[in-house]
């Protein structure tokens, strides 16, 4: 039987004293889970290990932890796994020669959240308070119809994503933006507020939109890290639900939004139309003062500009910035500019977008060459869900309900 | 080894030192890249965000084009670009159908994507196919006592199953492992796999630039000389926007950043001004003096 170290994070925010390590060496096979060992210390050492848990199966969302500098279920996730992660900070490789051989699995609490003992922290504090804010709940049309509403099946696929949410906070938990900016709705709530925005029932689409995008906290406030997507233990992509929230409020219902989201995303789509390439002078003027040349004359822009004086000056004076890049930009050559103004007037001119989502389709063609052969940037086979055949014909659905 | 180089938008405009460096760096390491000058912006998730169709229309061309040449695969040196036109491939991978509509876009140009391109940022391509041996083995000026802080960023190591991140390929430790190959010392500290801040500049810049002087403030207690980037957008919160990320946090900063081409230079023997370390907005003083020291030691 291999035998782990396990490493409890342990701290009582009542008791005066700092947080320690309490370390256990756990018998047990590598397909036990985080959860068996820590229930083990805790019904055979000290009852005193402070841990929420309940279902031990992934579906109550109870014993969300961090195991070895990731966020995750305690219950979904092998010991042996556990050890063997080698990703992100916190990370303790375990070594020939070391003297537990399994491997060493730091427990601690989830982040972005207070402690209320040991590994369990606050959920109502932040996760439940996001959850409220976005109203999460299905607003009737009135007068209420009288019989069923059939909802097509590609909208009811595509929002069952979020619904699969069990609202266990690993999202929560590592979201870098909410780490800096704790007033952030976060990727749990805003997956919610898609599946009520993706929902074709729900009344109030273009309301729930305006305000997430108002919302300086809202879905403007995402960095794109990717964390929450990695976080999930029920493959929700939080993350792509929110750009799926962008999508409906920028693209669809022409929300011009006070944080600037709107416009940023117009400018670069812009810019590379007209450019080919990202013309990186225009980018900060436009996103504050307009999407046009003319932006960079509007009062907000010259705030911003204003400033990043201390950040401009000295790129103009160690030529970092070609002045002549600056203000011409850089463009890609002619016939090929043409091409691409071609490409966007085709596309932005269908009365329909066209849109593969994977969690509708899945993943339909088998590989070609067995996985080890083939290079890291192939699909993956063992992502997404599995897929029957008649999901496939939704595969390029619009999102527009 | 000949590849398809794609430099992306901003290392050939707000970070020309990446463009150059690369450029100085490739001979040593025996790469001769054929530039992708007629591809278009990978859009960087935001244009994917604004439409999917139009963004993986603008990849597929890239990827097309990439195709075209004769090179055994595509290169990149941008983790944005990677990660944006790894979502791209991915959709465009998965089903035959979407794949035959979106080429059907590229038809005017007679171009067409096949399938299963080989697309990797320079840092996989040092590990992956060049190898950690042949680059000890090209190492002129070991980077004995220099203290590299990796700074990965989001876009090339999550989500990691999309990027291709696991036991075989453990393409979160490569810039540890490159750094330790060139003879330098692995700084650990907070900000390793966290986001630079710069997708929310213009959204949020309070929140940015405390991410930016957050990440590099925990480098220097960590008594880092440097960070390595492999993004020219990290690359633009981390030093170019320093002086206002020093502001926001409260704290003096003046942490040079290094580009990942910059500090392989260096250590292949080529100079911090070659390398346009000049061009940075925090003066890479400590770099500089190190390898003042290291030529110095040499003739002494």
């Amino acid at each position: 039987m291999p035998q782990y170290l396990l490493k409890l994070r342990r701290y009582d925010p009542r008791s005066g004293e700092a947080a320690y390590w309490d370390e256990h060496r756990v018998d047990l096979g590598g397909r036990s889970s985080v959860l068996d060992a820590i229930l083990k210390v805790r019904d055979e050492v000290d009852g005193s290990v402070g841990i929420r848990c309940s279902c031990q199966q992934a579906i109550c969302g109870s014993c969300g932890v961090r195991m070895n500098g990731r966020p995750g279920l305690a219950c979904n996730t092998h010991l042996e796994e556990a050890a063997a992660r080698d990703f992100g900070v916190g990370w303790n490789p375990s070594e020939e020669g070391d003297e537990v051989p399994a491997g060493v699995i730091e427990v601690e609490p989830m982040g972005n959240m207070p402690v209320i003992r040991d590994l369990i922290v606050d959920m109502d504090a932040v996760h439940w308070k996001k959850i409220q804010r976005v109203s999460p709940y299905l607003i009737n049309q009135q007068p209420v119809p009288e019989r069923e509403y059939i909802v097509p099946h590609e909208n009811m696929v595509d929002i069952t994503q979020s619904m699969a949410c069990i609202q266990c906070g690993a999202c929560v938990s590592d979201c870098l933006s909410m780490e800096i900016d704790p007033g952030f709705i976060g990727p749990a709530a805003l997956a919610k507020a898609y599946r009520f925005v993706g929902d074709p029932r729900d009344a109030e689409h273009h309301e729930r939109l305006e305000d997430l995008s108002e919302d300086e906290h809202g879905i403007y406030d995402c960095t794109h890290c990717f964390n929450c997507i990695d976080a999930c233990p029920k493959g929700v992509d939080p993350m792509s639900q929110i750009m799926r929230l962008r999508r409906r409020a920028g693209t669809d219902e022409k929300i011009v939004d006070r944080n600037n989201g709107h416009r940023h995303e117009d400018t670069i789509a812009t810019l590379v139309r007209d450019y080919g390439l990202l013309h990186e002078a225009e980018m900060l003027p436009r996103s504050y003062g307009g999407n046009s040349w003319f932006g960079k004359f509007h009062p907000a822009a010259g705030q911003v500009l204003l400033r990043s004086l201390p950040s401009i000056v000295p790129a103009v004076l160690r030529r970092k910035v070609n002045i002549k890049i600056a203000v011409f930009g850089h463009k890609i050559p002619k016939p090929d500019l043409d091409a691409v103004k071609k490409l966007y007037a085709k596309i932005e001119g269908r009365e329909q977008r066209v849109e593969l989502n994977l969690y509708v389709s899945g993943f339909e063609d088998e590989p070609e060459a067995p996985p080890a052969e083939t290079h890291g940037t192939g699909a993956p086979q063992d992502d997404g869900p599995a897929t029957s055949p008649h999901e496939l014909e939704a595969a390029s659905e619009s999102e527009s309900s | 080894m000949k590849v398809a180089y794609w430099p992306g938008c901003v290392s050939r405009g707000f970070t020309p030192e990446l463009h150059g460096s690369m450029a100085k760096v490739a001979p040593l390491l025996d790469l001769e890249l054929i530039e992708l000058d007629r591809a278009a912006c990978c859009g960087a998730g935001v244009i994917a965000e604004h439409n999917q169709e139009l963004a993986d229309t603008l990849n597929a061309r890239t990827f097309a084009l990439a195709q075209q040449t004769d090179g055994a695969l595509m290169m990149n040196i941008c983790s944005t670009c990677q990660g944006a036109q790894s979502e791209c491939q991915q959709r465009l991978d998965a089903n035959t159908e979407y794949r035959r509509q979106i080429n059907e876009n590229l038809a005017d140009e007679s171009l067409t994507y096949e399938k299963g391109l080989t697309n990797l940022n320079l840092l996989w391509l040092l590990v992956e196919e060049i190898g950690l041996d042949t680059l000890r083995s090209k190492v002129t000026r070991p980077l004995t006592d220099l203290k590299v802080g990796p700074f990965y960023g989001c876009y090339i190591v999550r989500p990691a199953s999309r990027l291709g991140v696991d036991e075989e390929h453990p393409r979160d430790r490569y810039m540890h492992m490159v750094i330790e190959a060139l003879g330098g010392t692995v700084i650990d500290y907070a900000g390793v796999y966290k986001c630079c801040g710069f997708p929310i500049i213009t959204m949020n810049m309070d929140a940015s630039l405390k991410m930016a002087g957050r990440h590099v403030g925990d480098a220097i207690d960590a008594d880092a000389d440097c960070l390595v980037v492999p993004c020219p957008l990290c690359h633009l919160n981390l030093d170019l926007q320093q002086p206002l990320a020093a502001k926001q946090v409260g704290r003096e900063l003046g942490l040079p950043i290094l580009h990942l081409p910059q500090l392989l230079g260096l250590a292949l023997g080529l100079e911090p001004k070659e390398l346009g370390m000049s061009k940075h907005v925090v003066k890479p003083t400590s770099v500089i003096d190190w390898s003042a020291s290291v030529v110095a030691g040499a003739t002494a």
